[in-house]
């Protein structure tokens, strides 16, 4: 019998999931489902949608109105969705290859538009899937099975590239620190905009093991002992900063949502204006 | 009765709206873009939504998505953005999400010659998207068939829960004519089956008894379900299990091939006497019913083939013309696609020549009078 | 259940994949992975902080049920 939040949720009969021991995935499809449940929102009214890869198999577990999608398109689907139906509480859940490499451009222009869509990015470094090639986000330097010597890429920022393209709301978390992340979701949500979360996440079978990263607990502790929170962050020289990244909600502005602009436009036709 | 002078791509968005399109994506692609325009400028005056994309992909992705959340939905494009649309059309495909995808097909390959005239993606609306599928394909002939087709397209995909190509040329999409559109149009419009069921007893992807295809819920109205691209079973989750993907798989080729008396539309011109015909489609069929003329002015009886269901093709009209015809002549504005159709099955009791042109001129009455004496003649 | 927790702890094996990562934070060492799958060793310690419910990839573990 599984917890009452599981039960409620997801659907349970097709749990276990695919995902493999250790992959932090789960952690935060978790946390969006807590969120999802602080908010309170009628399952109805949610619409998740997803791309291809390992986390894009998520909303086959949720009980909610669920899209999986092509590989890098959520974001394109997910806007045809809200567009259409604004009263959907539009997420997308996609990886660090679905959102930056092949999705990119649907990326920028959802954040430009900032249309209501949050959007959840689990960044575990890598194209697990396909097993273990590197991604937009793999640290230069790093390996994967394309970069046999090492990556030459430089990485994204994605929270930056998300901001600079116009997100309302944009934060990072981490599967280590899972109650914050489930904080941020929820602020994400709640922001009438579009919201950008990054969820740094283990890939222990592939990046992992591919970069002697050790295995799960030593990629989570990892992630625990190299997050700083925005507000140590704010203080922390800059030589201490090396290294080390920081989480928490990073930005967050107001100005007009898509949907309601366009809505707007359709009322002033109904009042013949 | 409303008298018009309308372009055909006005025509394409007239007849949309007719038939309830309430959501528009896409790019800007000449000679398609008034489609959009016209529809930037129509749908929020009606409720409906249109919204430019960031490219063809996104385009199309948007249109299915408007339509899973309950919209009748539109996107239009010309050779190179239909060439990007074709993974998600697939995913149309497989996910049976009704849309029209509207084709102003152009010179190609790649930027081609832009924007002169071509019927050369006849094969890619076929094949275009990758593994084994059907689909359906209409292609009108004036700016008034255009009007008609597009509703008829849209009746199409909701009833048979597919994308459906509307495949147009440069010629009739820019051209000007007459159109009489009646004040109180009856033509038959249809909608997608919804669920009426309690949401725990429904199943999105399985068809009930007496239906061609599953009803279909749009997200947001209380029946939670699963939409992957992924072979599925009637629940709509995963499966990879060959039993369910044969059934899936072949049950959704099997709803249009088996439906064909109901898809498939034609036109004939003064075949009933004829010793050869000559097939043609779109803005070329009108050269072609003139050179029809002039042929028989000349004594020699030939007619006009003319089918406005490029896909699924005509397949029985196709072998029966190859059984009364001494030779059949196909004409497009190309090197031969539709001839291999044609070929493939009258080509089983006669003789099957083409002509086609790839230059971006137009082929003119005279050119297929010409051709055809020259053969007759030879 | 000793009379100062309010809620039990529930393992489900089958959706337990033994990745470790409950063993590893629970403040408490509540827990152990024995042939591949996390098993409660040391309930009595338990201080019903949920760190292996926030943490468990596959959902196998959480405050509450029936034990």
């Amino acid at each position: 019998m599984p917890s009452g939040l599981v039960n409620q949720y997801f659907r349970t009969q097709n749990l276990a999931h695919i995902w493999c021991p250790g992959c932090g995935n789960g952690i935060v499809t978790r946390a969006l489902v807590k969120a999802i449940d602080a908010l309170g929102l009628d399952k109805d009214d949610v619409c998740v949608v997803s791309g291809i890869g390992c986390s894009s198999r998520a909303p086959g577990y949720l009980d909610f109105n669920t899209l999986h999608t092509t590989h890098g398109r959520a974001l394109a689907f997910a806007t045809g969705v809200k567009l259409a139906n604004p009263k959907l509480n539009v997420i997308v859940v996609t990886g660090d290859g679905d959102s930056s490499a092949i999705g990119g451009n649907h990326l920028i222009h959802a954040a430009r538009r900032n249309i209501d869509i949050t959007t959840i990015v689990f960044n575990n470094n890598t194209y697990g899937m396909t097993g273990g090639q590197y991604s937009p986000t793999t640290p230069t330097g790093d390996k994967g099975t394309t970069a046999p010597y090492g990556n030459i890429d430089a990485a994204f920022d994605l929270c930056n590239l998300a901001q600079a393209a116009g997100a309302s709301y944009v934060a990072r978390g981490t599967i280590y620190a899972a109650n914050q992340l489930e904080k941020n979701i929820i602020d994400g949500i709640k922001n009438k905009g579009f919201s950008f979360i990054e969820a740094m996440t283990t890939c222990p079978t592939y990046y992992g093991r591919k970069n002697k990263k050790g295995n799960a607990v030593d990629m989570v502790t990892y992630l625990k002992e190299h997050a700083i929170n925005k507000i140590a962050w704010e203080k922390l020289p800059e030589e201490k900063k090396v290294g080390k990244f920081v989480i928490g909600e990073l930005y967050s502005s107001t100005r007009p949502e898509y949907t309601e602009q366009y809505d707007r436009l359709i009322d002033s036709f109904k009042k013949g204006v | 009765m409303a008298i018009k002078l309308m372009q055909g791509n006005e025509a394409c968005v007239a007849g949309a709206l007719k038939a309830g399109m309430r959501f528009y994506a896409g790019y800007p692609i000449t000679p398609s873009t008034e489609i959009a325009e016209i529809s930037a400028e129509a749908l929020p005056k009606v409720g409906g939504k249109f919204i430019q994309m960031e490219d063809e992909i996104a385009g199309m992705a948007a249109t299915l998505g408007g339509s899973l959340a309950g919209l009748k939905s539109m996107t239009a494009t010309s050779g190179p953005g239909f060439s990007l649309k074709q993974e998600n059309i697939g995913y149309g495909i497989i996910t049976e999400t009704p849309c029209v995808i509207v084709n102003v097909q152009r010179s190609g390959p790649s930027t081609g010659l832009p924007t002169s005239p071509a019927q050369g993606d006849i094969l890619q609306a076929r094949w275009g998207t990758h593994g084994d599928h059907s689909i359906i394909a209409l292609y009108p002939s004036s700016v008034k068939e255009i009007y008609y087709t597009t509703i008829r397209a849209f009746n199409l995909a909701e009833k048979y829960r597919t994308p459906v190509i509307l495949l147009l040329d440069e010629i009739i999409g820019h051209m000007r004519e007459k159109i009489e559109i009646p004040e109180n149009d009856d033509v038959e419009i249809i909608d997608r089956k919804v669920p009426t069921c309690p949401p725990e007893e429904y199943k999105a992807f399985k068809v009930k008894e007496g239906d061609i295809v599953p009803e279909m819920a749009g997200f947001g109205t209380g029946y939670r379900y699963h939409v992957t691209g992924l072979v599925h079973d009637e629940t709509g989750f995963p499966s990879g299990n060959e039993l369910v993907a044969d059934k899936l798989l072949n049950r959704l080729i099997d709803k249009i091939e088996n439906n064909k008396d109901d898809i498939v539309t034609y036109d004939e011109y003064m075949l009933q006497d004829a010793e050869y015909a000559i097939i043609s489609f779109g803005a070329i069929a009108r050269s072609a019913k003139a050179a029809v003329d002039h042929l028989r002015e000349e004594g020699i009886k030939v007619g006009l083939f003319r089918p406005i269901t490029i896909w699924p093709s005509p397949d029985k009209q196709l072998l029966e013309l190859g059984k009364k015809m001494k030779k059949i002549y196909v004409i497009e504005m190309n090197a031969g696609q539709y001839f291999l159709e044609v070929d493939r099955l009258a080509g089983k009791h006669t003789t099957v020549e083409k002509y086609g042109k790839i230059n971006g001129e137009i082929i003119t009455p005279e050119d297929i009078v010409s051709f055809v004496k020259e053969d007759q003649n030879a | 259940m000793p009379e100062n927790k309010e809620k039990s702890l529930t393992v489900d094996k089958e959706w337990c994949k033994g990745c470790g990562i409950c063993v590893a934070f629970c403040p408490k060492s509540v827990l152990e992975i024995e042939n591949g799958k996390v098993e409660i060793k040391n309930f009595d310690a338990c201080i019903q902080c949920g760190q292996c419910e926030l943490r468990c990839p596959d959902y196998a573990i959480y405050l509450g049920g029936n034990r």
